[in-house]
């Protein structure tokens, strides 16, 4: 069995297990989140995530959209926590150095019915509290969308909603998190949970953990989580959702994150600008029984390029770059399954969209739910709330001469689609939450994230982590557990 | 400092267009190359067969590089390796940054962009299924196999026919490798017939011509199996024809794209048919002193075509800075029935001294066919062809007699059947 180094410096002695204030099961953006703003406290913090990195659920495969906050229904928490969570991104993003861009959003109406649904979104998002809603005629959107298509009637604007990194905003949390002192174990799944007095005994793959209070933010494995401790009250109903990621040459389709009106499977199929520079285009939605499965179809990305077309009839879908699925952690319920579940154990669960966007605000209110089961920790003096991180290619031409002047690494480039220097690349292999995976190394440092998909990077990046790691080419993965890119050394076949 | 030529990239095109410069009499010529040593992806491919045309005997991948290289050793050519282009402007400055050097920006007289290309992926054909590690392109694999030393599978199955899917397909079973099918979505195959027998037919390795993947199942983080399907003649899968391949990888060879964002950027003018630079019959670019030669102005599918082409480059960006070139009329080469593109797509016959080289693919196989040129209802002339394809590259040479004979017309490049 293969032990990874991050895991392996926070790995519990099995049998004696000391007694940690908090666990938060799950590392998603919503765990980090959670985490982040718990390691605000004087706590001790200790994180079960069972995969090998941070944001390896929903939060790493989403339309990456930071919404306004019109959809949810008034009143319920998803609406108070979106409109929230929306306004706190964007000093969070400055702080913690998360691309985030709010280039707003459009809700496209295609008929007078479908314009009775724009007023009605707007009515919504005014009791919500969504700021500068506006609803627009067809000449006005054309004027901010040239390219969409020539049946649209009008349009909600939302000049709030914006577009994010989700792994990056997870990683952002989890990072500072860690920074502050939170302890994460990496491929620790959780197995049992028994009350014991003054806390929790959590069994996991990897010894056991004593806590005196649980955060349940496992995703779209929260309702077993949940069902370790307490009766049922909520039902997970994973939802895979697929998309096409387009090369760069296509973001020119979209300024605004562009929007069909909502049906009974969700918010449709947007068509928006991503942080990166490319466009995105989906997802479809379709209740699949394999939590973990999230494969592509061909009738899922059919469905995908015909509805992104009715928006904007000019994509050529010639320039996709990646096709990409991802399960949302829906429940049978339509709201945020949070509260306290059981004695000092409080539930994220059933986190939906708008999840995402909601993330920070749902951490603040955890913390919130936490006091309320007794926890009474003062706050640290200085908790560090911000992150660095060099984008090379973001510098200008004098702050890029500075850089490389520090530091050569930053003059060499390795990801020449995306223009990502071997300094970052190690930057991130040394960064708080120590990467395995040129997956891992794509969500830090944004390699292989280009037109030719790291096939000119890849050999490259893995020579760099087995490099800086100390391991062997042959154990560096892809992605998650059991993704080896090489299988042998060459000649072995041969010399038998 | 002032060059008088910067070269964009040491692969073949960039070596040959340097060399020739030198030969035309550039003296202050500057190659910058992204990796640590000249020579590009031919430093990868280790199988023979390079330089039948050119050096009339069969070379290695470095071998053919190292001709080049050589040739340069004797001349004051300035290389940079390790260096890469971030910037290229219609001023003639080229910004490029190296962790030994800096960020620097250079000028020159003239430029040779020969960026070469990259492979098409997954994402480009929206293939259905897991997204798990074994599934590579072909050259990412002979990269993993041929200069690191590592095999990427032991049952594979190749997804495409280009090239170097079909050279991957023997050198993975050399390796010992099971290599179980070579799946094509054309009717047939993409690359050349050589390619075909040596390293499918002499190995038993069975070529499905109409036929895709239409899923790949994954177990446990990597590939597990994959689904291959027949398909009609719309290109949609048969229902009822699916055959399931147990394999651990997969290797994609489903075609090349000339890599030109530093083009693009520099405002060059770009024809959608290449992918490439629109050049004018010395490889000059719409940009008057910069020009383009080998896979970044369109897919070869010999290295010798990529040296000749590089070498007209070359001597023609000497001339630019040695001569001058005065203003010229053009004239368009209109693509007819059944041609994929042309290069180059604008002739100056002004300029042309002896005859035009024109490049161009067919876009079906023919059988005893002819091409013919013509200016409007004038036939100018015609080849016979006993055989072409969409895999191969046709080359034909246009006299300045038959270009005269157009009298300013543009030229239509025609194929049929004889």
């Amino acid at each position: 069995m293969f032990v990874y180094a991050s895991a392996l410096i926070f790995m519990e002695s099995g049998g004696t297990s000391i007694m940690h204030d908090v666990a938060i099961i799950g590392c998603g953006v919503i765990g980090a989140a959670a985490a982040f703003e718990l390691s605000k406290y004087k706590l001790d913090i200790v994180i079960l995530e069972k995969e090998n990195d941070v944001a390896m659920g929903a939060s790493r495969a989403n339309s990456a959209i930071i919404h306004a906050g019109y959809d949810p229904k008034p009143g319920t928490l998803m609406a108070r926590l979106n409109v929230e969570g929306n306004r706190m991104a964007g000093e969070l993003c400055k702080a913690l150095n998360v691309p985030f861009n709010r280039v707003g959003s459009l809700v496209l109406a295609f008929s007078d019915a479908e314009m009775l649904t724009v007023w009605e979104l707007y009515d919504r998002g005014v009791a919500n509290g969504v700021p500068g809603l506006e609803v627009l005629m067809a000449d006005q959107v054309r004027k901010m969308e040239p390219e969409v298509s020539d049946q649209v009637v009008g349009a909600l604007y939302a000049p709030s909603a914006g577009i994010i990194s989700p792994w990056d905003y997870a990683l952002a949390f989890a990072e500072t998190a860690v920074v502050n002192g939170a302890k994460l174990c990496l491929n620790t799944r959780v197995t049992g949970i028994e009350k014991r007095d003054g806390g929790y005994h959590i069994k996991t793959n990897r010894g056991e953990y004593d806590a005196q209070y649980i955060v349940n933010a496992a995703g779209v494995e929260s309702g077993l989580v949940h069902e370790m401790v307490a009766e049922k009250t909520f039902t997970i109903m994973p939802n895979r959702g697929e998309y096409y990621l387009m090369d760069k040459c296509e973001v020119v389709r979209a300024d605004h994150v562009l929007f069909q009106c909502p049906n009974k499977d969700g918010k449709g199929v947007l068509v928006a600008p991503t942080v990166g520079g490319n466009l995105i285009v989906g997802p479809n939605a379709e209740a699949v029984s394999e939590p973990e499965r999230v494969n592509n179809t061909a009738a899922g990305m059919n469905f995908v390029r015909e509805k992104a077309l009715k928006s904007v009839p000019t994509i050529n879908f010639r320039n996709s770059i990646r096709n990409f699925a991802g399960i949302r952690a829906n429940s049978d319920k339509d709201e945020f399954q949070i509260g306290i579940a059981a004695e000092n154990f409080i539930d994220l669960a059933g986190i939906k969209s708008p999840g995402l966007s909601s993330a920070p605000a749902i951490a603040l209110y955890a913390a919130e739910l936490l006091k309320e089961c007794g926890m009474n920790a003062p706050k640290k003096e200085n908790p560090v709330t911000t992150r660095e991180k060099l984008r090379f290619r973001n510098l200008n031409d004098e702050q890029k001469r500075e850089a490389i002047r520090k530091n050569p690494l930053y003059g060499r480039v390795i990801c020449r689609c995306e223009t990502i220097t071997e300094g970052e690349i190690v930057d991130a292999i040394h960064s708080p939450i120590t990467p395995c995976s040129l997956d891992g190394i794509k969500r830090r440092a944004g390699t292989g994230m280009g037109r030719c998909q790291g096939g000119f990077c890849g050999p490259r990046v893995l020579d760099i982590l087995s490099r800086e790691l100390h391991k062997n080419p042959m154990e560096i993965l892809q992605d998650g557990e059991g993704s080896q890119l090489l299988l042998s050394e060459t000649k072995q076949e041969v010399a038998k | 400092m002032l060059y008088d030529l910067i070269v964009v990239g040491g692969g073949p095109a960039g070596l040959a267009a340097a060399n020739s410069a030198y030969q035309k009499g550039l003296k202050n010529i500057l190659i910058v190359e992204r990796d640590k040593e000249l020579g590009g992806i031919l430093n990868q491919c280790i199988h023979n067969g390079f330089g039948l045309h050119r050096f009339k005997e069969e070379l290695t991948g470095p071998e053919y590089a190292n001709r080049f290289i050589q040739m340069l050793s004797d001349t004051n050519v300035e290389v940079m390796l390790d260096t890469m282009v971030l910037e290229i402007n219609k001023e003639h400055e080229v910004h490029v940054i190296s962790a030994a050097k800096g960020y620097q920006v250079l000028k020159a007289k003239t430029i040779v962009l020969s960026m070469g290309c990259r492979e098409r992926t997954r994402g480009a054909i929206a293939i259905p299924g897991d997204r798990p590690a074994g599934i590579f392109t072909a050259g990412s694999a002979q990269r993993y196999l041929n200069m690191e030393g590592y095999m990427v599978g032991k049952r594979v199955v190749i997804l495409g026919s280009g090239d170097i899917g079909l050279i991957m397909a023997r050198r993975m079973t050399l390796e010992g490798a099971k290599v179980l099918a070579c799946v094509e979505l054309m009717p047939y195959s993409g690359g050349l017939m050589r390619n075909i027998v040596q390293c499918l037919n002499d190995w038993d390795i069975p070529l499905y011509l109409s036929h895709t993947i239409t899923n790949i199942i994954a177990k446990n983080g990597r590939v597990s199996h994959v689904t291959v399907s027949a398909l009609d003649e719309r290109r949609n899968p048969i229902l009822g024809s699916e055959m399931e391949f147990d394999c651990d990888t997969v290797l994609l060879s489903v075609g090349l794209i000339p890599e030109n964002e530093l083009t693009r950027a520099a405002g060059i003018q770009m024809d959608p048919r290449t992918s490439g630079a629109v050049v004018y019959e010395n490889m000059e670019t719409s940009v008057p002193g910069i020009f383009a030669c080998g896979n970044v102005v369109h897919v070869h599918d010999l290295v010798d075509y990529v040296s000749a082409e590089s070498e007209r480059a070359g001597a023609a960006a000497a001339d630019f800075v040695l001569s001058g070139q005065p203003e010229a009329d053009a004239v368009q080469i209109v693509n007819g029935a059944d041609i994929g593109y042309t290069v180059p797509q604008k002739i100056r016959i002004s300029r042309v001294a002896k005859f035009a080289d024109v490049f161009f693919r067919v876009r079906r196989v023919f059988k005893d066919s002819v091409i013919e040129i013509s200016a409007g209802d004038t036939l100018l002339t015609s080849f016979k062809r006993e055989h072409m394809a969409p895999g191969e590259m046709e080359h034909i040479l246009l006299t300045k007699a038959v270009l005269d004979k157009a009298q300013g017309r543009d030229i239509t490049v025609t194929a049929k059947e004889a």
